[in-house]
């Protein structure tokens, strides 16, 4: 279906030549690369920017925040809380985009402001906040969410309201709502190339399921096992542990007894610290991958907290790692770094948030105009080609085209990336017979 | 369950499994020491246990980069040190705050329980402040990591034998400080009978501060001793608190015995149907038999006659 979709997109990116032009220029500025394109950039950019932005009357028609020369969006992440822990790479990650875009002369001639609002971990918080953007700041968009439950509390406000959500996380599908795109992988995007490749690359014939006991994890081990199943292998186990449950030693014996070939752990938030501590420690080395461990929710930030000495050997199935190497990556990581400080860390959903401004305005260009209804149209078939991960698409059910890679963790905390799909992944929020 | 298995396979699985649940019974008994010092001797309900473990975590984390950074020679024993400055700075986290507020709340238990519970979240939000919302990486010596392998099933893990060897410490010396040691003796007293305890000379207050402290203290070495098992950051004391109460109010609030017998009990239980249910059944199970015990039993497994 895409081609024809993505056709006009690539045409309607080319009418404006200045914009990825100069991004190259800001990076050339932050030391980061030099462009041969730059001085005819450089020349078209005085003339061009805020020249043709186009009245306000015409690209606002539903009494959004959009002035002459300013568009108003919303930030919504937690950032107090359990959650924050997790959400501040993305804050960051929005933040940084937003600086870009405006540095590149805005959207549609106008200047990004936003607001930020805290969901502080706390799911009615979070509609509360949703609210309070759509009804009284009228943003034109919100970056924001993380959990799936601070997805789904905030769902019928966006519907209510009509505003349009760009949620980064990975998550468990299922769902598909005109108010939000999807910039994070849907589960079998996720699932299915990395099991795939265990079992090509690896010979793997037995796994053992294990996660913490809410939607994501028992929705994707669901789509595993059956996947699993389908090719005629065995799943030798499958366990749940409560949020932040922190003793797994039961659980590592059971692992010891059934020597499965492959542990496949979603194990999230403080519980991961001490699975993997305690796997170390029972003398599971992962780099004699004898089991070998596969993850689907280890990004580098978690990392962070595991230390990277106790999950050396791992390998994590996701679009993006900090270490993949292309210049769009290299150039994102260093700015980063340079807004956020040397020392941080980028993971899978940190880059995903990073596309939620960048898709926005590239929707709102094709659209020429900021009303809700008519990105929402323009949006399926936009493409990034300057996206970190290398290239994405959104498809029409609003999630992302995109590859999936398989990392494997070094003792520093990065991943190295030994594997990435040929093509790129068909978002299926839906599979059949896996709900 | 055990079907196509050997039986030297079956005896690994019960040893590792015994062995398993008692690393969970020192975790278990080295977390209720400090509350069961606080809650059972001074009647005060701290919601900021976790916190003040939390507080020797982060402890232990500067330390572990002070001698990276500093004395690397000396990396391999910092955990030591960093045990010692735990109990330190999470007492005297506790003295200062048994002055500031829980010392004018000791006839109102609910109020204690709310102030503590508000100490808890500032605490909180402190440590974001000071150390960043993310978990930190605390960096273990080499030595305390991995397992020797008795068979090709059976490891045990160092880290394991080292907790309780810790908790053995820890627990014969709150044991011979309380039963023994004059300070202990001035502590029951109080407890027992406050009024009479001032009369003969106690300074009661004076005790009460200590007493406050050591369970903080105390508190504070089991949160460094987590963090080679658990995570560290901000809100990672949540993680405990629960457990920590579940044991100390299970085994009688006044008890010390009944902490760790019941610390015995619930860990072995846990561990058990851990092995043979998934991870949330066997909590579901822990909590349900929990509650029917203390419906039955109310005032705990072992409990102490006091007169109020």
């Amino acid at each position: 279906m895409t081609d024809t979709n993505t056709r006009p997109v690539r045409r309607s990116l080319q009418v404006h030549p200045d914009q990825p032009a100069s991004m190259e220029r800001r990076k050339l500025l932050g030391g980061a690369l030099g462009l041969a394109a730059l001085p005819l950039a450089a020349s078209l950019l005085p003339s061009r920017a805020f020249a043709q932005a186009p009245l306000t009357s015409a690209v606002n028609t539903t009494g959004l925040a959009v002035t002459d020369s300013t568009v108003k969006v919303g930030i919504l992440h937690s950032i107090t809380g359990t959650m924050a822990i997790s959400e501040t790479g993305s804050v960051q990650a929005e933040k940084l985009a937003i600086d870009q875009i405006n540095a590149a002369g805005g959207v549609l001639g106008r200047k990004i402001e936003f607001v930020q609002e805290d969901g502080a971990s706390d799911w009615p918080t979070f509609a509360e906040k949703a609210r309070k953007l759509l009804v009284e700041d009228k943003v034109a968009s919100v970056f924001g969410c993380w959990t799936s439950a601070s997805r789904k509390a905030v769902l019928p406000v966006f519907e209510q309201y009509n505003g349009m959500l760009y949620y980064p996380t990975f998550y468990e599908g299922l769902e598909q709502s005109p108010n939000v795109i999807y910039t994070g992988q849907e589960a079998t995007q996720q699932i299915l190339a990395g099991i795939d490749w265990v079992v090509k690359e690896k010979g793997a014939k037995s796994f053992y399921l294990i996660g913490s006991d809410y939607i994501w994890p028992r929705t994707s081990n669901k789509i595993a096992r059956r996947h699993i199943e389908k090719q005629g292998l065995s799943v030798v186990g499958e366990d749940y542990f409560p949020l932040g449950h922190t003793q797994f030693n039961s659980v590592i014996n059971k692992i010891k007894l059934k020597k499965p070939d492959v542990i496949y752990a979603i194990v999230v938030g403080g519980s991961n610290v001490a699975f993997y501590k305690q796997l170390k420690a029972a003398g599971i080395d992962m780099t004699q991958e004898h089991p070998l461990l596969l993850t689907i929710s280890v990004t580098e930030d978690e990392i962070r907290g595991i230390g990277g000495e106790n999950i050396e050997g791992a390998y994590a199935a996701m679009k993006y790692f900090q270490s993949l190497d292309n210049e769009n990556n290299k150039a994102f990581v260093a700015n980063f770094k340079e807004m956020w400080g040397d020392d941080m860390v980028i993971g899978d959903v940190t880059q995903a948030a990073y596309l939620g401004a960048w898709l926005w305005k590239a929707a709102v260009e094709k659209a020429g105009s900021f009303d809700i209804d008519k990105v929402r149209e323009a949006s399926p078939g936009i493409e990034l080609t300057t996206a970190p991960e290398g290239y994405v698409r959104i498809h029409e059910n609003h999630h992302l085209w995109s590859k999936t890679r398989i990392g494997h963790a070094k003792a520093d905390g990065q991943y190295e990336v030994v594997y990435e799909t040929a093509d790129l992944m068909e978002p299926n929020p839906f599979p059949e017979g896996y709900q | 369950m055990f079907d196509g298995y050997t039986m030297g396979e079956i005896g690994a699985i019960f040893a590792m499994q015994g062995f398993a649940g008692l690393i969970l019974f020192s975790v278990f008994v080295l977390m209720a020491l400090g509350l069961a010092i606080i809650f059972g001797q001074m009647g005060v309900i701290n919601m900021a246990h976790g916190e003040f473990m939390i507080l020797g975590a982060y402890v232990t984390y500067l330390c572990s980069n002070f001698f990276a950074d500093y004395i690397p020679a000396l990396f391999g024993i910092y955990f030591f040190v960093a045990m010692f400055l735990a109990f330190l700075a999470a007492g005297a986290l506790g003295a200062l705050v048994e002055w500031a507020m829980i010392r004018h709340l000791y006839r109102r238990p609910l109020d204690t329980l709310l102030a503590t519970w508000g100490l808890s979240l500032i605490l909180q939000q402190t440590y974001r402040s000071i150390f960043g919302a993310r978990e930190v990486g605390v960096t273990l010596p080499d030595w305390l990591m991995g397992s020797f392998a008795l068979t090709d099933i059976i490891d045990v893990q160092i880290n394991g034998l080292f907790v309780m060897g810790l908790t053995l410490l820890i627990t014969v010396g709150v044991g011979l400080l309380m039963f023994k040691a004059r300070f202990g003796r001035q502590v029951r007293a109080v407890m027992q009978n406050r009024m009479m305890a001032g009369a003969v000379g106690i300074d009661t207050e004076k005790v009460d501060r200590k007493t406050f402290a050591l369970g903080c203290g105390i508190a504070g070495v089991a949160g460094s001793a987590f963090t080679m098992i658990g995570s560290t950051g901000p809100t990672a004391g949540q993680l405990y608190i629960v457990d920590t109460f579940l044991v100390v109010v299970f085994g009688g609030a006044q008890s010390l015995l009944g902490t760790i017998a019941s610390a015995f009990t619930i860990s072995q239980s846990q561990s058990a149907m851990e092995f043979f249910l998934s991870g949330s059944m066997a909590k579901v199970l822990t909590l349900l038999t929990v509650v029917g015990i203390l419906m039955l039993r109310p005032q705990g497994l072992f409990s102490l006659k006091v007169r109020r």
